[in-house]
This record gives structure tokens, C-alpha cells and sequence, in this order.
């Protein structure tokens, strides 16, 4: 594929494609949400150490989700979900569905997975499937482990900014502000924002935001910086320059959040998936690890329990760019054909 | 815990209370153990066990005593390990009678003071007459030591951790277990009515649950496997806690799961040092490593306190009762400590009674308690009654509370409900507050000692704020102003604190250095060859003055002068033991009484859980982790009859500081209120007890007061004016009473609101809306909070009927220096303790719930007392140690030394 191509859609290392020479490998994290224990720590650490203001002190009286979602000032965000045991019957089917169909990848719908190459990318860990052949619901250990199906479950997971491959909020960006950064990371510079908002629109995830003039400071002086600024995860590029962890990586007491570069996470996030398979909890997915997805996979991959709708994801994110040949092909076409309809017209007209 | 198979998690919401340590369960998980959470609620920690089982809160004896009796009568159990390392076989006194005998009491109950006489419950000595040997079993000759029994003192604040002395480790055992009073048949007999129908009936498990559970364990003990418990303040918090942990700690010694890796019971602590609180205590009852607190009148001289620690001919380390104390006492006073003065025992307080924290907030409303320190701890939102502790403070001269912020306990005089309701006014309020504000444990150098009893020491970052100061800065100044105030006194009374050791150094910001103080509780050599080195074991402690020492099992960890408890050598460069990261007391073993993870002739059980095992060619003790064993002593040692102490544990004695050298399936001393535990209902409880008459634990403290009403129990009428079963319970957002949380922005947003949790059917039932108002009223107080309708919680069915719970945080408190307040659930509580450790009933209740926002002001005690009224409660009701039984049943009573008999009118200490 040609460097032009390769920038708006399909598998690519982004640092490279944007410019950087001498990249380090690309950074991203892997959310394990089998061993989350909704603690919130990564919500607090994310907060604590880029200063961000409060969203608000209010009870939702949904499950212990008082946050709700991602946000100009929310860049980690637990989501809990309670789920009874049909449901868990139907995760752990079509999980398993999933895995029969090859590489569960980003939730696109099965029927546009079949065109899909399920092998394995090269170097992210032993083909799932072939991991999957020998046994069945046994533990590292080889003694069984699925239970009795539970009649209850209760999800939880953290999200974050997906840091895409082709990310819709940088492509659109008129000012500059969304940078790729030399981790491949993508980081919004807000300085640079003039508060257009068209990134908020282009996000497949809903993940970037303007602060609004409802945050409330934490700080002695009572100042909310920012206000009308997009803002979303940095991935703590401040943190990487210095060979630091992310806050959120680093405070995850079970090590449900981790940091590396992406090819080390998705080869772990394989491996675990098909762990959980083997030992029976087939309703174990990924998300994002696919890099032929709609938006070149993700630099935060998942592990997911349910389909993605069910934690609020979507299930086939598609950057807006990638449509853009096409786009300005059939704009283009139509402007040649309006010309083209003008000119005939005209020159009727002058008949 | 990382090396279970299975991990039973029970009375703990682990994942959600100790986050950071649940790494090892999910460590576990990840290498293949079955997980297992038994809680009333569906928490985040039930959220990543395999399976949840709800269970009616307060009937944990019945679901282990069930287990127990399962393992028992199916041969499950781990016949080698419980024939050679627990008192199985050991024989038991003839005048023993169990609560199956006795309706529901043990014998030696004395229904005067709700307390017990241990002396029945004794093992025979080989000095008294033996029966007939039937199976050629009983062991040993008959020796003939005098028999010397001494009454124990019936009051667990009087005992330190090695619980009463046995005279003698002179026992009869039966290894075949077939004698009636064998341990091994009292056990069988005492858990023959908890069945798994029984657990269906009691607990509202259904019978293949309990059996999922029971496989679960027994598949995952034995040689091969292990299985580990945990525990934390659901066990403990309740009218008889310290049983629910003996009735875990007999199962896991009959499924030999003691000593071993993956196994044991881990005593989750609340907060980062809690554990340390305990080792150096901050309670009233015990002196620092467990020795007990003196009692007047009982140990007046140095010799009476020591004789009541642990008798001569005993076995284990407790018999060097003498040299940690004469080493605490020389750490404490210094040169002033001699040989002839008894080291100073004189100047050591002595107790006249129990002075909890509970019993010290009723003598406050008595007007008795002039001055009280409220450090790390904010009472009028986190205690038990905590409209009680508000009221309480009121009556104070003045107090001094030293904390983060300006917490409720500090504001209560202008803040607390009860000037809402007008009990309180502020200009009547006589209390001088003052605040001293707290150093932050970043801005602190010090150790923690966390559960699993390693020290961690903790660096200073940066420098305390303002007039911010660390605890170890305030006593010293604080003990430096006082001995200023009394340097020249000839008062005979200030001679302790001005004989105290009180010379700490300093750094150059004036901060005391606190690894000082360590090597003070390590302990020197203080004459000889060695004087002036530090002690390297507590081995090396002598009773002769000539070494100090502060707590006799933390020596060692300054051992060589190095601060052991600073050490840091990353995972990747040690074993899996680690036992190079931190100090964990005592020795720096990592899993005590270990002896017991080899066979008794000193092979590992089994390969996979190898860990301490004989090296026969080096004639020593090795493994993985520090023997908790005499290091030479050969499994074959046998000790002779007159040898006492550690001279007299045996090759095959792993518990070594039990007096006998053996695990206890029965207790025959140290427990309080019975040698097993049984099953009784909570103080207030919506169910009969199904096995006796008696209703609750007759043992439990009682404080019949106005202001202590009770739900009426089981059936009684008027039962049904409260009831639904609350619990109360900590969420991972907050900490505690919320001292360090409400008021970091970041923390409140995550849970901004006092709420309480319902199944859909109690909301159906009530009509409750989730997101909306309700009030929950006790007898006590009532509160209002936002409602969570959630499947997480479920009804429960206990004997066909459906039975309510609610679930209650406590993390809020009335307050306006908070980011955020609400009622606390505390209010709702009343004061019932257990005896032994005197903790309060606080997991579970009784209570009414209703939709909408509570009355405020006077409209408020209104409202409660319409409840009280309307329930035919007062100051009496429920508050009967005893329930009425037949009168053949009261004989038979007396004649177990369990009845009215031989009154003593001058016995008048009960604690109500």
C-alpha cells in the first residue's frame, strides 16, 4: 500500500506514517477487564496526575458508575455492568462463535469478519486457534476450571481514548492541535485548540470532548483551566518522555490495565484470550487488536466479557477519513457531473 | 495466597477493602485456583470469584459447622496431619458438658455475670483416674503432678494472645480417636445437627450449594493441595466474631491447611498498620507482643502477672513469658529497671475492669471521663452508635483530636444531628476542642506492618504542611512538655513517666528519627561482651535485666544494625518467598508454625507444596522460608515428662507457641465464651435459633441502657416492626468514616452519596425507587439515604419464608467541612460486644425501611420512639444473657456447674 493510502485507513505503524524518524516502537495499553476489580484507582490516579477538574458530585444510581463516561475531564472511566444469567449464556456463545470464526477483533458484525484474515500478525503470540485445538476447560494447570454458569455477573471495565491507527479527531483537526506523537500515540495540544469541535464529531468512540463551563476545580484558587477546550487521554505523554508508565498503568492494583508497546499487548492480549477459552469462559473477546478493522485497530486494546454495545463501545468503529478518497471521488464525480449538467444547460440554453 | 488452590473468601469484601493484596487472589485465579466468595451481598469481589454464595449475615457457624461436620462423618478430613499435629486425640475432663447437652450453654456458665469458669473444660491430666482403655489407645504414663488448678479469669480483656496457661502439657491422647472424650468425638458430637439442611434453613444456601462448596474445599486440601481462607470484619464484627474465626480455624485444621503454602487464614486488617496497632498495641487490654495487660488485684507482684502467662511445665516459647517482659520493661524505664525493683513492674498501669473504647463512651455520658485523645479515628461517624459517641463528647472537659482535616468528631459541637434534633446546643456544650492537625503518612518516615506481619518501612517524601506533625513527633513533645512540667517532682506517681527512656535523636528539622525508636523495639545486649549490640533474635532476650527489648517479636528486625524492615530486592532478583522484600515478624518467617507443611517425620507432604521439611544429613530444619521450629530439633525428639518451655516441644509439635504443641480443634482456656463454637443468633435477629433455646450467645457483653433499645427476636412479638436485616459495609471509593476521603474531590465524586442497597423485590415490596429517598429506622435512630435497586442483592429463603437485607455504607457523617456528607449508618447501630475482643455487633441488625426523605428536628425522635412504642421495647428487653428452658433443663444446668447455685453477692464486676 502507498504511503497515501496508508494514511487513512488499514494496518500501518502511525509514527512512521506521520512523519517521525527514529520512532520509538508504538505504546499502548492492554485492558484485561476478566481481572478488573472496579476499584477506580485508574480514574483517580488519571485524574490526580493531569490535574483535572471534577465532573461533578452527584449520585446516578446506576450500578457504582457515578462517572459515566469519558470526558473532557473524565480520561479513565469504569463502567459496571450487572447482567443476569441468560445473558451470560449468550456472551459466552457468541464468544465462542467469535473465536470458530477466527480472530475476535473489533466487534465488526460476523458476516464482514468472514472476508477477514484471521491468521495471526506476525510476532503477536501463537495462533489462537491452534492454542484453542488441544484442550478445553482446564486451567494452566490442566485441571478444569469453568464453573457452573453463574446466575449472575457483574462487568466492569475501564475504558480510555483508543489512541487509533487512523484517528479521526487528528485527521480533522484544522489547527494542529492533534499531534501524533512519536509513540503513536495521539495527544491534543491545548494551547493550540481553538475549541472548533469538529474532532468531537469525528471520534467513532465518543471519546474527545470540550471542557465545558460546568467542571469544577479542585485547586485553592477556583480556576477550571481549559473551558471550551477538546480534551482526552495523552496516553501521559508526559510521562512516556521520561520512560514513566501511565498513572492509570501504574496504580491498577491487579494489573488489569498494562503499559507497553502495543505489539508486547496485543501478543499478551491473545495469550489471554485464549487462556480464558481453554479453561472455559468462552464470552472472552478483544477489542481493537484487529488491524484491518474500521479504524487500523486500536493503540488501547481490550479484553472484553459481553459484546462491546453492552460496556458502551461500538461495535464497528470506522474512522470518518477513511471515506475521504471515496468521498471526494464522488464529490468530485458530482462536481464533474453538475458541471457537466451546467455546461449542457448552458449550451442548450444558447440553442 | 498466590499459592491456593481454592480460596474461600468469607465476612471480607477483599477486592473492594484491600485492593492491593486481592493481587494475590488474582494471582491465584490465574494459575488455576477456584475462587469462592460467601457474602450476603454480590460485591466487586464476588464479581471475580467463580462462584457467590449469598448467606444470611450472622450464620457463619452454622455453614462452617456444616462443613465440618461434612469432613467428619464422609472421612474427609486429613487423618495424619490431625492425628499428629492437633489435639484430636487429646482427652478431655470428665466434667466437660456441650451446649448439645445443655440447651445451648457449656458447662461452668454462671448466668449471674453471663460469664464462664474454663476449669470443666479442661484436657485430663494423666493425673487424674483413667477409664478403661477400649481401643488400646490412650498413650503415656500415668504421672502424678499434682493437679493445680486455678480458676481462669472469665474475661477476655485479661488474657494476652496466648490465651490462659495450661498447668502442664501432661495430656492423655487416644491416636485412634475412638474414646468418647477424645476431642476428635466432642467435635463429632458438637456439629452432628449442622447439615446441609440445617445450612438451607439457617443460612437460606440451597443444599447443592453448600455441596459445590464443601467439594471445593475437600478437593483442594490434603497432601497435593491447600486450600487458604480469608477473613476481615464480617467475621469479627458480630456477638460471638471471635468464634466464626475459631470454627474457620478447626475446619482448616482438620483439613490440615495450617503451616502450609496456600493455606491458613488471612486476617485481613482494615487499614495499612492496623496489624501494627495490635503487635505495639493501641488497645487497653494488652501490652506490647501480645503480653497481657496487668489486672489489679490479680497480678500485684511481677511474679503473680508472669505465673498467669504461662506455667513452667508447658511447652512452647510463651514460658519465656519473663524475659520479654523484663526486656520491655528495661526498653521502657531503662537503668531505673533493676532486678530488685521487678523492673519497674510497679509503675506498668493496671486494668480494674474492661476500658474499651465503647465502656470509656458510656462512663463519658456518666460524666466520668474528663479529657480524651481521638488520634486517626473520627468515632462520631465510624463507631457503633455513633449518635452515642456524639453525645458522649459532649460531655467531655475537653479533647483533643488529632487528624487530616477537620473531621466530624471535631465539628460535632456545632455540626452533629443532634443539634438538629436540639438535643445538643452549641452554647451548653462545655467540651474545649482542640485540633492538632496530622502529618500524612508520605510526609511520615516509620513502618507498617500489614497483614501478613511484615514491616514495611516508609520513606519521608516531603515535609509535613504547616504545623502538620507526625505522631511520633507529637508524643514526644508532648512526653518531653510533661516530664518538663514534673522534672524535681518527689511524687511517688510521677516516677514512670519521669524514670521513662525518653531520648530520642532528632534530624535537622527536628523530627525524631524513627528508626531510633525500631532499634529501642528490637532490643540490645545491655552488659557484657555484647553490650550496646543489637539483639538478633528474641531468643536472646533474658529475664535477668541484662537485655531490652520493646517488642518481643519484632527483635530482629534491626538485626546486625541493619533495618531489615527497609529491605527492597525486586521479585525478579529472589525466590518466590521474597523473603528479602521488608521483615515480617517473627524471624522474618513468612508462614508460621511451618513445621507443619512437612510429615511428622519431617518429609514434605507432598512435592508441589514442599516448603519446610528435616535435612537428615545436616541434622537441620531447611526450606524456603525460616523453619518456625527449633532449627536441630530431630522430628524423632521426644521430651522428657518434667521438661517445660521449648525444651519440651516435640519433634512432631508444630504449634509452638501453643501450650501443648498442638493446633486446637477445642480450646480448653483462652476462649470466653465456650471451648467450640456453636450457633447463635445476632442480638437482633429475625429468625429463631433452630438448634436451642438459648437465642443469642449467652457470653456477649450487654448494656442495658435507654439509649440501647433492641428489635425484639426470632417471633417475639412486636418482631415485626423492624423486619429487614441491615448490614454495613465499606465501598473501595472510601476510607472508613471518611477522615481520609469526603474530603478529596477525586474520592467523592466516585460515591457522592450515602445510599442503601435493595433486591427489586424489597423495592416492589416497600416502594422504593432506585435513585430516590428512603429512611431506614432501628431501634436506635433512624437515617435517610439514596437507593441503589440492584439483582446484587437477593432475598433470601430461610425456612420458606422470604427474608429482606440491606445493604448500608458508613462512610458518611454530618459535617460541612466535607466535599461531601450524608447520615451515618452507624446511628443505627446499638452496642452489643464480644466477649473476647469486645468488638461491636455491626454486621448485622434489624431495622424498617421506607420510602422518602427522614423528619427533620424533633420530628426525628418522634418518629424513632413511635417505632420503640409500637415494638413494646425498653432498657431490658433483649438484653437476657439467658432464655428460659424447662426446668428439668435447669437442673441439669446446675448440675454442669451452668445454674443458679452458691451465690457470691460480692461478684458484682459483670460488664452491664
Amino acid at each position: 500500500m502507498g504511503y497515501l493510502a496508508r494514511q487513512l485507513a488499514g494496518p500501518t505503524d502511525p509514527a512512521p506514517d506521520a512523519g517521525w524518524t527514529e520512532a520509538p516502537e508504538r505504546k499502548g495499553f492492554f485492558t484485561d477487564t476478566s481481572i478488573c476489580i472496579g476499584c477506580k484507582a485508574c480514574e483517580v490516579a488519571c485524574k490526580e496526575w493531569n490535574a483535572l477538574p471534577l465532573d461533578g458530585l452527584s449520585l446516578s444510581a446506576n450500578s457504582y458508575d457515578n462517572t459515566g463516561g469519558l470526558g473532557a475531564s473524565t480520561w479513565r472511566h469504569v463502567a459496571f455492568v450487572e447482567q443476569s444469567q441468560d445473558r451470560i449464556a449468550q456472551a459466552r456463545e457468541s464468544g465462542r462463535r467469535l473465536v470458530e470464526l477466527g480472530m475476535p477483533g473489533v466487534g465488526a458484525p460476523p458476516a464482514r469478519r468472514e472476508a477477514m484474515p484471521p491468521a495471526p500478525v506476525d510476532g503477536h503470540g501463537p495462533d489462537l486457534r491452534d492454542m484453542l485445538a488441544a484442550a478445553n476447560a482446564t486451567t494452566v494447570e490442566g485441571t478444569p476450571v469453568v464453573g457452573p454458569l453463574p446466575d449472575f455477573r457483574w462487568l466492569m471495565a475501564s475504558d480510555v481514548c483508543k489512541h487509533c491507527t487512523h484517528a479521526g479527531c487528528l485527521d480533522v483537526c484544522p489547527t494542529g492541535a492533534l499531534f501524533r506523537s512519536e509513540h503513536g500515540t495521539v495527544v491534543v495540544q491545548a494551547d493550540v485548540c481553538n475549541g472548533c469541535g469538529y474532532c468531537v464529531g469525528a471520534c467513532p468512540f465518543g471519546v474527545i470532548e470540550r471542557r465545558s463551563d460546568s467542571a469544577v476545580s479542585v485547586r485553592g484558587d477556583g480556576h477550571v483551566p481549559d473551558v471550551g477546550v477538546a480534551q482526552k487521554c495523552t496516553l501521559c505523554y508526559d510521562r512516556l518522555t521520561d520512560d514513566q508508565t501511565p498513572a492509570c498503568a501504574q496504580t491498577c492494583p491487579t494489573t488489569s490495565i498494562r503499559f507497553g508497546t502495543r505489539e508486547e499487548m496485543v501478543a499478551i492480549a491473545r495469550e489471554r484470550v485464549a487462556q480464558l477459552h481453554q479453561q472455559g469462559f468462552t464470552e472472552a473477546r478483544l477489542y481493537g487488536a484487529n488491524d484491518d478493522d474500521g479504524v487500523g485497530g486500536t493503540g488501547s486494546v481490550f479484553l472484553l466479557l459481553d459484546e462491546p454495545e453492552v460496556y458502551g463501545l461500538p461495535p464497528d468503529p470506522v474512522v470518518p477519513t477513511a471515506k475521504l478518497p471515496e468521498m471526494f471521488r464522488t464529490a468530485g464525480l458530482a462536481g464533474v457531473g453538475l458541471l457537466g449538467a451546467a455546461a449542457v444547460a448552458f449550451l442548450g440554453g444558447r440553442r | 495466597m498466590a499459592n491456593a488452590d481454592c480460596i474461600v473468601i468469607q465476612g471480607s469484601n477483599m477486592a473492594e477493602c484491600h485492593p492491593v493484596g486481592f493481587q494475590w487472589v488474582a494471582e491465584a485465579k490465574a494459575r488455576g485456583a477456584r475462587v469462592i466468595h460467601i457474602d450476603p451481598r454480590f460485591t466487586r469481589t464476588s464479581a471475580i470469584a467463580d462462584t457467590h454464595v449469598p448467606v444470611r449475615a450472622g450464620t457463619d457457624v452454622v455453614l462452617l459447622g456444616a462443613i465440618i461436620n461434612h469432613v467428619l462423618s464422609n472421612d474427609l478430613y486429613f487423618h495424619d496431619y490431625v492425628v499428629a499435629y492437633t489435639n484430636a486425640a487429646t482427652l478431655v475432663s470428665e466434667d466437660f458438658v456441650d451446649t448439645e447437652d445443655l440447651d445451648g450453654v457449656f458447662s461452668g456458665y454462671d448466668p449471674r455475670t453471663g460469664a464462664y469458669d474454663s476449669e470443666s473444660w479442661a484436657y485430663q491430666s494423666r493425673a487424674e483416674p483413667q477409664v478403661p482403655d477400649q481401643e488400646g489407645g490412650i498413650q503415656g504414663p500415668t504421672g502424678d503432678e499434682p493437679d493445680a488448678k486455678t480458676r481462669a479469669h472469665a474475661g477476655g480483656h485479661t488474657l494476652g494472645a496466648s490465651g490462659a496457661a495450661l498447668e502442664h502439657a501432661q495430656v492423655v491422647r487416644d491416636e485412634t480417636l475412638q474414646h468418647p472424650r477424645t476431642v476428635f468425638q466432642i467435635l463429632r458430637r458438637h456439629y452432628r445437627r449442622y447439615t446441609p439442611e440445617m445450612v438451607r434453613d439457617v443460612c437460606g444456601i440451597p443444599v447443592e450449594q453448600f455441596h459445590e462448596v464443601a467439594r471445593a474445599i475437600v478437593e483442594n486440601s490434603g497432601r497435593e493441595r491447600t486450600t487458604c481462607f480469608a477473613y476481615a470484619l464480617g467475621w469479627t464484627q458480630h456477638s460471638l466474631g471471635a468464634q466464626f474465626i475459631r470454627a474457620a480455624a478447626i475446619l482448616q485444621l482438620l483439613m490440615g491447611n495450617m503451616g502450609r503454602p496456600g493455606g491458613g487464614i488471612m486476617a485481613l486488617r482494615g487499614h495499612a498498620c492496623i496489624q501494627g496497632s495490635t503487635d505495639i498495641p493501641t488497645l487497653f487490654n494488652i501490652l506490647p507482643g501480645y503480653l497481657p495487660m496487668p489486672v489489679a488485684g490479680e497480678h500485684d507482684t511481677l511474679e503473680d502477672y508472669l505465673a498467669s502467662i504461662a506455667s513452667p511445665l508447658q511447652k512452647g516459647y510463651w514460658t519465656e513469658a519473663p524475659a520479654y517482659t523484663a526486656s520491655l520493661l528495661k526498653a521502657w524505664f531503662g537503668d531505673a529497671a533493676t532486678p530488685d525493683n521487678d523492673f519497674c513492674y510497679d509503675y506498668l498501669p493496671r486494668l480494674t475492669g474492661a476500658h474499651g473504647t465503647y465502656q470509656t463512651v458510656m462512663e463519658m455520658l456518666d460524666g466520668k471521663v474528663e479529657g480524651y485523645f481521638v488520634v486517626g479515628q473520627n468515632p462520631a461517624v465510624g463507631s457503633a452508635h455513633a449518635r452515642m459517641q456524639r453525645l458522649a463528647l459532649g460531655q467531655l472537659r475537653w479533647l483533643v483530636v488529632r487528624d487530616l482535616q477537620l473531621i466530624e468528631t471535631a465539628t460535632f459541637w456545632k455540626d452533629s444531628p443532634e443539634i438538629a434534633t436540639g438535643e445538643l446546643r452549641t452554647e451548653d456544650i462545655r467540651t474545649e476542642v482542640f485540633f492538632m492537625p496530622a502529618a500524612t503518612h508520605v510526609e511520615k518516615a516509620g513502618t507498617f506492618t500489614q497483614t501478613q506481619r511484615m514491616l514495611q518501612w516508609r520513606h519521608q517524601a516531603v515535609t509535613p504542611p504547616g504545623q502538620a506533625q507526625s505522631e511520633l513527633d507529637f508524643y514526644y513533645e508532648l512526653g518531653r512538655r510533661m516530664r518538663e512540667r514534673l522534672a524535681g517532682s518527689t511524687d511517688e506517681r510521677d516516677r514512670p513517666l519521669l524514670d521513662l527512656t525518653w531520648d530520642y535523636p532528632q534530624d535537622e528539622h527536628g523530627e525524631v528519627d524513627g528508626e531510633a525508636v525500631l532499634r529501642e523495639i528490637n532490643g540490645y545486649h545491655l552488659t557484657g561482651d555484647r553490650a550496646g549490640e543489637l539483639l538478633s533474635s528474641f531468643t536472646e532476650m533474658r529475664a535477668d535485666g541484662s537485655t531490652s527489648g520493646g517488642c518481643w517479636i519484632y527483635t530482629g528486625v534491626f538485626a546486625g544494625g541493619v533495618n531489615r524492615s527497609a529491605n527492597r530486592v525486586p521479585r525478579d532478583q529472589q525466590d518466590e518467598t521474597a523473603a528479602e522484600w521488608g521483615w515480617a515478624w517473627p524471624m522474618n518467617r513468612r508462614i508460621l508454625y511451618n513445621r507443619a507443611s512437612a510429615d511428622p517425620q519431617g518429609r514434605p507432604w507432598s512435592e508441589r507444596k514442599k516448603y519446610v521439611w528435616w535435612d537428615e544429613e545436616a541434622g537441620r530444619w531447611v526450606g524456603k522460608d525460616v523453619p518456625d521450629f527449633p532449627a536441630d530439633r530431630d522430628p524423632s525428639y521426644r521430651p522428657a515428662p518434667d521438661q517445660g518451655g521449648p525444651a519440651a516441644i516435640s519433634g512432631d509439635d508444630p504449634f509452638i507457641m501453643q501450650s501443648d504443641g498442638k493446633g486446637w480443634l477445642f480450646a480448653p482456656k483462652g476462649m470466653v465464651d465456650g471451648p467450640l463454637p456453636t450457633h447463635y443468633e445476632a442480638q437482633e435477629s429475625p429468625v429463631r435459633n433452630p438448634l436451642y433455646t438459648q437465642q443469642r450467645n449467652p457470653g456477649r457483653l450487654v448494656y442495658p441502657r435507654k439509649d440501647n433499645l433492641w428489635s425484639p427476636s426470632g417471633d417475639e412479638p412486636g418482631s415485626d416492626v423492624y423486619p429487614y436485616v441491615f448490614t454495613t459495609y465499606r465501598l473501595t471509593e472510601h476510607h472508613t468514616a471518611g477522615g481520609m476521603s469526603r474530603w478529596l474531590p477525586y474520592l467523592s465524586e466516585l460515591q457522592p452519596e450515602m445510599f442503601c442497597e435493595v433486591s427489586p423485590e424489597l423495592a416492589a415490596e416497600v416502594g422504593l425507587e432506585n435513585g430516590g429517598w428512603a429512611t431506614i429506622v432501628s431501634a436506635r435512630s433512624a437515617i435517610e439515604a439514596r437507593v441503589l435497586v440492584t439483582d446484587r442483592v437477593r432475598p433470601l429463603t430461610v425456612k420458606g419464608r422470604t427474608l429482606h437485607q440491606i445493604g448500608l455504607p458508613y462512610h458518611w457523617g454530618i459535617g460541612r467541612d466535607a466535599v461531601v456528607e450524608g447520615d451515618s449508618a452507624n446511628d443505627l447501630l446499638g452496642l452489643v460486644l464480644d466477649p473476647n475482643v469486645h468488638i461491636q455487633e455491626s454486621k448485622v441488625a434489624a431495622c424498617d425501611i421506607r420510602p422518602g426523605r427522614r423528619p427533620h428536628g424533633d420530628a426525628l425522635l418522634r418518629l424513632v420512639e413511635e417505632y420503640q412504642s409500637r415494638a413494646g421495647i425498653t432498657a431490658v428487653t433483649g438484653n437476657e444473657r439467658l432464655d428460659e428452658v424447662t426446668p428439668e433443663m435447669a437442673a441439669r444446668r446446675a448440675a454442669a456447674g451452668s445454674g443458679q447455685q452458691a451465690p457470691a453477692p460480692d461478684e458484682t464486676e459483670g460488664e452491664g
